[in-house]
């Protein structure tokens, strides 16, 4: 190859947002190679034509590339698809936990499958139409910042892929406004440039995730229905299957008390959905799954972060307790609300990423913090969850996709995991 | 670009598109017009006709022309079919027939016929008894002459043969063959032959069904008198044209063409084997085109392949494509009994008239870093595996 210029592996989804990246990456002359994950087999898939990822999308998706003049392909993704992100997450539903299963994509899709096709077509760079930027800085190491545009953020999202294919990304968006990218799909003739954004998972177009995964993936697990418990343990009526309920849901309970309820934990294990009322679903920290880190080496026991616990959460102060085995015990400054098992914690240190890790569970109120006693996040104790775990969940896969704009603030623990679409 | 994909399409010969842009520039009439300028296009429609029969061993008058294989599949099985419907509504197709004659008998079985599919043993190969043995409803049998993803030649006469004395009659698909190997009409005794201008130095959206005299045969585009009845519509002239000289130009080249790609061939399969012990090729026992080549490299997957030369410079084709275009492995791999592990690490290398021993060498080159590549994205655990 005697290529002068870079060439950029293109993620595109389809979307307006990695169409018009893909497109300014040619338009600057970079040598693109766009490629679009094929994660279904759309002979038999009932996809909307809203959602992402469907024959459409790759139809607008080739339609960029045609317009920009470079070449695209479609790749076979279905099975680590399945694997890595579909199966998770019907298990964390399974589970009581409420994924997040676009980190994961991120993680092992766009920032892991493709990272290792760009070995095949010898790409220097692998771009994304996210909004989030990529720093290097003066000691030679990498960072993972914030778009500049808050409102369209989008690196929570982004908290699980590898720290060492940061030098190896591009993010043409990252210092663009929505409004923007739309203006410069316009101006380079993009026939999507006014294309609707999907609000969904790609793969639920319709927002009914239990509905979704008990039709279409023939999940039986947490359909099975079981007591509301209150936080001293005493039955309060019957649940539909924990399947059906997410942390902070409020709606849909079907229980009457003096005021109003909300559901505290999902405990898959005792088939129980435990209620409480809104201020015990404070909690005063958490502790994650392993972290992933998007620095060299991970911080000290006792730094200082924001802490985001869900798309839509305002960072909160805190104290971050990384343990031996890659958990991490936080402390918030002031008690939060909706900690939910299963969304992702994300460590800020100002723009910075410093990275992220899916939510074990809450930690309780006046449970003794100290980290180097709290040793393995199997021992969370069930004390803690009941009483800790707390309400969720502004749940949208807004990482390629969404518009924050149109989204409910993270505050509002009254959606269920199944009824987000109809609450936003 | 290497170009190693002319079973997909071969280059335009420039002595076509001299004559093309001459006839689209003098030729304006239509060939049915009464006037002379009329005349002067249906001579040259004529002249195209006759070098398109020579090519294959007919009679001019013998010779249809259709937009392309895909039409003269239709129109050859349909047109048969519906020709035959008092004798009986069953046809035969092989299992390894081109989309476009499958194509064809769903639309026959939604019309209510019934359809057979002929096995093909490992080698890719039409057993030709199978042709004795229908059921005595069946009229029509359709056999390829050459594979368009294996290239593995068809015992066409074997079956024709077979199909005649149980009554039947025969289609033969030479789309792939045409212009590669040598195509005699009278000689393999089938009743119906398609070929398709594009696969042998002509313009896309032109063919031709040749129509034995005698066979029946109904028309699928009706309305006007074109074609001696049999196709409808105002003819592609400057198509048909660029189609009578690229099959003048390949009845005149085919024997020595065919023995320079045959060499060819054997240096790519040399290289294939000194690089790649491990891989396949599929047909390899069977006789096959001289310029097609279809391989699996266990454990590099085609998609990864594919990707990886063409950002090398060379262009294959791999396995499938599903409607969205991602690879998927082959119905005719499929069909000859190779493992699905293996079909979806296969690819197909076809040379034509522009290739080189020096781009035999590039492309296997290429091959080697691909392959290595590949396999090591299908190790990784990220990939998807082969």
């Amino acid at each position: 190859m005697s290529e002068p210029t870079t060439i950029v592996l293109a993620a595109m989804s389809g979307g307006v947002d990695s169409g018009v990246a893909a497109a300014l990456l040619a338009e600057q002359g970079y040598a693109v190679t766009g490629v679009t994950l094929k994660l279904w087999c759309y002979g038999k898939s009932p996809l909307s034509p809203r959602a992402c990822c469907t024959l459409d999308a790759i139809e607008d998706a080739r339609g960029v590339a045609r317009a920009m003049g470079f070449p695209l392909f479609v790749v076979e993704a279905e099975e680590v698809f399945r694997a890595r992100v579909l199966q998770p997450f019907l298990d964390a539903y399974a589970g009581g936990r409420t994924p997040y299963p676009c980190a994961l994509c991120n993680q092992h899709l766009k920032f892991g499958d493709l990272v290792a096709r760009m070995e095949l077509v010898g790409a220097e760079r692998l771009a994304t139409g996210h909004y989030a930027r990529v720093e290097h800085l003066a000691d030679d190491t990498w960072a993972l910042l914030r778009a500049a545009d808050r409102e369209k953020d989008q690196s929570y999202a982004l908290a699980l892929i590898p720290y060492d294919v940061l030098p190896r990304v591009l993010f043409p968006l990252g210092g663009l406004s929505k409004h923007e990218v739309r203006e410069h799909g316009r101006r380079l003739g993009l026939t999507l440039w006014d294309k609707v954004e999907s609000q969904d998972l790609c793969f639920v177009p319709d927002g009914d995730y239990a509905g979704y995964m008990v039709r279409n993936l023939g999940e039986i697990r947490g359909t099975a229905p079981g007591p509301f418990l209150d936080s001293a343990g005493r039955t309060l009526g019957t649940h539909r299957g924990v399947i059906h309920y997410t942390v902070g849901q409020r709606r849909g309970l079907g229980l009457v008390a003096r005021e109003p309820l909300y559901v505290l934990a999902v405990d898959a294990e005792r088939n129980a959905v435990v209620v409480g009322t809104k201020a015990e679903l404070d909690a005063p920290g958490l502790v994650t799954a392993p972290a992933n880190w998007l620095m060299p080496v991970p911080p000290e026991s006792g730094a200082r972060a924001e802490v985001k616990i869900r798309y839509h959460h305002a960072p909160a102060p805190a104290t971050l307790h990384p343990r031996a085995d890659g958990s991490v015990e936080v402390r918030f400054d002031e008690p939060q609300t909706a900690v939910t098992p299963g969304q992702l914690a994300v460590f800020y240190d100002g723009d910075r990423v410093l990275g992220g890790a899916s939510i074990a569970h809450a930690l309780s109120t006046g449970a003794r913090t100290d980290a180097g006693l709290l040793h393995t996040e199997a021992q969370g104790d069930a004390g803690a969850l009941r009483a800790g775990a707390s309400a969720g969940a502004d749940l949208l896969c807004t990482d390629a996709q969404g518009d924050a704009r149109a989204l409910h603030t993270g505050a509002r623990p009254d959606i269920s995991r199944a009824g987000i679409t109809a609450a936003s | 670009m290497i170009y190693f994909d002319h079973n997909a399409s071969t280059p335009v010969r420039p002595e076509v598109q001299e004559e093309m842009g001459a006839c689209l520039a003098d030729l304006p009439a239509n060939p049915s017009s009464l006037h002379r300028e009329g005349q002067r296009a249906r001579a040259a429609l004529e002249k195209a006709r006759g070098h398109v029969a020579t090519l294959v061993g007919a009679s001019a008058d013998e010779v249809t022309f259709v937009s392309g294989g895909t039409e003269g599949d239709h129109a050859g099985l349909i047109g048969a079919a519906l020709a035959l419907e008092k004798r009986g509504r069953r046809v035969a197709i092989s299992a390894i027939e081109h989309h476009a004659v499958h194509g064809a008998a769903h639309l026959l079985a939604r019309l209510g016929f019934a359809v057979e599919h002929l096995r093909v043993g490992r080698d890719g190969m039409v057993d030709p008894r199978a042709a004795a043995s229908l059921p005595p409803d069946t009229t029509v049998v359709a056999v390829m002459m050459a594979n368009n993803e294996t290239g593995v030649i068809q015992p066409v006469a074997e079956v024709a043969a077979r199909a005649r004395e149980a009554g039947l009659r025969t289609l033969c698909d030479a789309v792939q063959a045409a212009g590669k190997i040598p195509v005699d009409f009278e000689g393999l005794g089938v009743a119906y032959l398609v070929v398709s201008a594009h696969k042998l130095g002509g313009p896309k959206g032109v063919g031709a069904l040749i129509v034995r005299h005698g066979a029946p045969f109904e028309p699928l585009f009706r309305g006007s008198a074109h074609e001696f009845g049999r196709r409808g519509g105002t003819e592609n002239v400057p198509g048909i044209v660029g189609f009578g000289v690229a099959a003048e130009l390949a009845a005149r080249e085919v024997a020595a063409e065919s023995q320079r790609l045959r060499r060819l061939r054997a240096r790519f399969e040399a290289g294939v084997r000194a690089y790649f012990p491990g891989a396949i090729v599929h047909g390899e026992r069977a006789p096959r085109l001289p310029n097609t080549v279809n391989a699996s490299f266990p454990g590099a997957r085609s998609d990864h392949l594919l990707m990886s030369l063409d950002a090398r410079g060379v262009a294959v084709s791999a396995g499938a494509a599903c409607a969205s275009g991602a690879v998927e492995p082959s119905p005719v791999l499929s069909a000859m009994g190779v493992p699905r592990e293996l079909a979806v690490c296969a690819l197909r290398f076809s040379m034509g008239r522009t290739t080189s021993e020096h781009e035999v060498d590039e492309v296997i080159a290429a091959l080697v870093e691909s392959v290595k590549a590949a396999r090591a994205m299908g190790k990784s655990g990220t990939g998807a595996r082969a």
